[in-house]
């Protein structure tokens, strides 16, 4: 059996029902895809237009997409957790402890890397490039390896559930528990070719993101012109370009361990553990910003439009950004406090810890006094930005505790940790993420989402929240160690019931999401967003059609202005015809990127299981494909300036037709600026 | 001109938004460059912390010789060399004399790549692998690292002899040409920290 290295039989997993469930649902949930598409007749679109497309917009749905499945994934793995912990109180419960191992570290890992990371790429693909009034991503190929990379690293999560078993090393996966020798099976590796891979997309999207904002703004478009989300998209960019080398080596030189008997991270022959712990936190730090730093961003956004004024303090937010993208690489060590540093040292990173919350501070006041005297309108969006502003002040606050090294040595690996970080990345992150799902959507599809079910999912995510993770900081001070598979303190039950509830909560606001998807697919001609502005709003994604023409802008836009969109209209000179067109240059479609992104999954698949020859043919599969990709410069295509006329009448046609602006009949509305067609 | 009108940039026909690509091309390659560059800055601190944790097997003093060390120096500095040569018959727009400096940049860096696998292989031979000790894990992936770059570095070279070959030195070659020549010098200046931080205080 040797061509199928360590492979076999005994892989799938027939030994546990419930396992074989997760399993059965993996494999029906893959071939429901495949019967609907086929069922659609709609191979030639996903292929042709979505799975070879270069357009960063098409992408960004994509990441989108993929971001939301894993959602699902993530929460089924916390809520088998939550109902098990809920129940196994002097008893077993329902799962073994090395299937509870493998949920908590596939829900750390789906949430971080599958989830939050795709989530920010999709927002920042589809939304970046239109703020600045460019026509594109600087490097359209790329962005695709980078999604199809990304995807395979989803992939290689998804079938460790079919195929073998995942990792029970946690998502972080300290030595010495996760090396060769006390973790032997397929799991560890499962979660480190996911990572690596899917690290390696994100990488190539830091640097794409960034020479995008540096080298593509429209003309006029200066640096201290941009729109906040674009901000925190350019230091999120120079994080990820100098985080996930970190990442990469930690996680590589973890493989040259376990693949190869090295001795890294080993308990003995010279290895050093704790050098894992600081390389993996290196990384892992300054990525807690990656993912915040665009839902602060998606947060100005939303406050400003929806206060219907200019953003408070633009100049302190984009200091207070870089601030905290220039302190999140000087923290890292507040992880492990009690790895035994000197008490200089852990001083040290416990004051540049709460330095970093100076600069968030600076944020909250800004957001606040944004609305101050703003005339305050509550969709979506907003809801979760409130939500986001109170729940994510008390998270912050349980941060300043754990950063005084004598407090985090009780409380360390404590449920009153998971509770902080769950307090920071939910409202931070995930809420941030949702109202720029709920706010870009028109832009992206042409339609509303429904208000009504979008203020349902927000009270059901709220509510859920506090239900589910305040019992956890009380459980934390009751001395509660994270991970518990079972306990045997009664008084710790009552806590983890109502946490349970929590989840249920939280699922019923996941419901809420998919209704309302549903419901506005359905009543999608009532919920028309034919102006491209359907928010009344400030920046320059809403000066294109809703979806955008493949070029985003006909003729690039000449920005004079924060706020650039705000300030056409005002002047009257949004949607103004040019007096001609011209051809425009597009990247061609291509399947090599996919392609990449398939032996990319292949080449993790093999690594994992040892099959020495497929690793190797993929990895030459990959080289090829660059090299021929490399010789074909003919990856361009013109769109002649009569058809982007063509699409741009229908535009124009489109926006006569447009009925008054929605944000003009609401209680609040402030007056001021309303887009074309609103009279 | 209306608002939102059309832009220098855009009055010119095609070749001119070309151009800003190859600028944002070679922008990107030096931000790669970068991040490549915090990848060996942590193998290297890898390295430093490891020193000591010989486990009991042979530490650099036994293993390394500085002979060799300075013959593969010498070959890598002089392929910077050539491929220097080669840009400046890039900028002459002398076809053949780029086919030949990069061929001669090529066989420098085969040089170079023998040398280096005759020590790793020489090394393993005498129990001296990278599973031995964690000072020789940190000295095989620091090392390694960087000769599987100067591996990549060389079939880019082959890949760009046969496109001058088959495409002349258009305008997107030479942008290629360009940043393979960003790469190359790059692992030049890795290689001289490699060597000062890993040989040279290692025989000392």
């Amino acid at each position: 059996m040797d061509i199928f290295g360590r492979l076999t039989i005994e892989a799938f997993p027939f030994y546990s029902a419930i396992a074989a469930t997760g399993a059965a649902v993996t494999v029906l949930g893959a071939l429901s895809v495949i019967a609907v598409i086929t069922y659609l007749r709609a191979w030639r679109v996903v292929l042709l237009d979505w799975v070879s497309s270069l357009d960063h917009k098409k992408i960004g749905i994509m990441y989108v997409m993929l971001a939301l499945v894993m959602l699902m994934r993530g929460f089924i793995d916390a809520a088998m957790m939550r109902s098990q912990q809920a129940i196994a109180s002097g008893n077993d419960g329902y799962l073994p402890a090395d299937h509870f191992d493998q949920i908590f570290t596939s829900h750390g890992t789906i949430m971080i890397f599958f989830m939050a990371m795709p989530f920010l790429s999709g927002l920042i693909n589809h939304i970046m490039p239109q703020q600045i009034g460019s026509r594109d991503v600087a490097f359209p190929f790329m962005n695709a390896i980078s999604l199809w990379l990304t995807a395979a690293g989803a992939g290689l999560v998804l079938i460790s559930l079919v195929i073998g078993k995942f990792s029970t090393a946690g998502w972080t996966g300290y030595p010495p528990y996760s090396g060769a020798e006390y973790n032997p099976g397929v799991g560890v590796d499962y979660w480190l070719w996911a990572v690596l891979i899917a690290g390696a997309g994100s990488t190539m999207s830091g640097i794409n993101f960034l020479v995008t904002i540096l080298k593509c703004r429209a003309p006029g478009m200066q640096l201290f012109r941009m729109p906040l989300f674009t901000w925190t998209v350019f230091v999120t960019s120079i994080l990820m370009i100098f985080a996930f080398p970190a990442l990469t080596v930690a996680g590589g030189l973890l493989a040259l361990d376990r693949t190869f008997g090295m001795h890294f991270f080993t308990n003995a022959m010279g290895g050093n553990m704790m050098n894992y712990i600081n390389l993996f936190w290196l990384w892992g730090h300054p990525e807690v910003y990656i993912l915040i730093l665009p839902a602060f961003g998606v947060f100005s956004e939303v406050v400003a439009t929806f206060s219907q004024k200019r953003l408070f303090g633009y100049i302190s937010l984009v200091l207070a950004t870089m601030a905290i993208g220039i302190l999140s690489f000087s923290v890292w060590l507040h992880h492990f406090f009690t790895m035994g540093s000197s008490a200089d040292v852990n001083s040290f990173f416990g004051i540049m810890t709460t330095i970093i919350a100076v600069p968030t501070g600076v944020k909250v006041f800004d957001w606040l006094l944004t609305m101050y005297r703003g005339r305050i309108i509550f969709k979506p969006p907003m809801l979760y930005t409130i939500g986001f502003l109170v729940t994510f002040v008390i998270g912050g606050l349980s941060g300043v505790l754990l950063a005084l090294p004598p407090v985090d040595y009780v409380m360390h690996n404590t449920t009153f940790l998971v509770a902080h970080f769950h307090n920071m990345i939910i409202p931070g992150v995930l809420f941030g993420y949702l109202a720029g799902y709920m706010f870009w959507f028109p832009k992206a599809f042409g339609f509303k989402l429904n208000e009504k079910w979008g203020t349902w999912s927000f009270w059901c995510w709220i509510i859920g929240f506090y239900l589910a993770f305040m019992p956890l900081y009380v459980l934390g001070l009751m001395g509660m160690p994270r991970r518990m598979e079972h306990y045997d303190i009664a008084a710790w039950q009552p806590h983890l019931v109502v946490a349970a509830a929590g989840a249920f909560i939280i699922f019923l606001g996941i419901i809420c999401l998919g209704v309302q998807l549903a419901v506005s697919i359905r009543d999608r001609r009532q919920a028309l967003d034919l102006s491209g502005d359907p928010w009344n709003g400030r920046s320059l994604e809403w000066a294109t059609s809703s979806p955008p023409a493949p070029y985003n802008f006909a003729t690039l836009p000449h920005v004079q202005d924060i706020d650039a969109f705000w300030d056409m209209k005002q002047r009257g000179v949004a949607h103004q015809r040019p007096g001609r067109y011209v051809d425009i240059i597009l990247p061609k479609n291509t399947f090599i990127a996919a392609f990449i992104g398939g032996a990319g999954f292949v080449f993790g698949f093999a690594m994992v299981w040892h099959i020495w020859w497929l690793a190797i043919v993929s990895l030459v599969a990959i080289a090829l494909a660059i090299i021929v990709r490399a010789f074909d410069d003919d990856t361009d295509t013109i769109m002649p300036a009569t058809e982007v006329k063509e699409l741009e009448d229908a535009r124009f046609a489109q926006l006569a037709k447009a009925p008054r602006n929605e944000m003009a009949d609401d209680p609040g509305f402030a007056g001021g600026s309303v887009p074309e067609g609103s009279t | 001109m209306t608002a939102g009108g059309s832009t220098t940039t855009e009055t010119g026909s095609v070749p001119v938004s070309a151009t800003r690509t190859y600028e944002e091309r070679a922008f990107g390659f030096w931000i790669y460059l970068m991040s490549d560059a915090i990848i060996f800055a942590l193998l290297f601190a890898t390295y430093v912390v490891m020193l000591g944790n010989t486990a009991g097997g042979p530490t650099g003093r036994e293993l390394f010789s500085l002979e060799r060390a300075g013959a593969e120096t010498a070959l890598l500095l002089l392929s910077s060399t050539t491929f220097g040569f080669a840009s400046v018959a890039l900028a002459a727009s002398d076809r053949p004399r780029v086919l030949q400096w990069l061929a001669v940049t090529a066989a420098l860096g085969l040089g170079f790549l023998f040398l280096e696998l005759d020590e790793f292989s020489g090394m393993i031979a005498q129990e001296a692998g990278p599973d031995r000790s964690g000072f020789l894990s940190a000295f095989f992936a620091l090392v390694g690292t960087h000769g599987l770059h100067v591996s990549v570095g060389i079939l880019w070279i082959l890949v760009m002899m046969t496109q001058v070959l088959v495409k002349g030195l258009t305008r997107p070659v030479a942008s290629r040409l360009v940043r393979l020549g960003l790469f190359w010098h790059f692992l030049d200046i890795i290689w001289v920290a490699i060597f000062s931080i890993v040989y040279l205080p290692g025989v000392i």
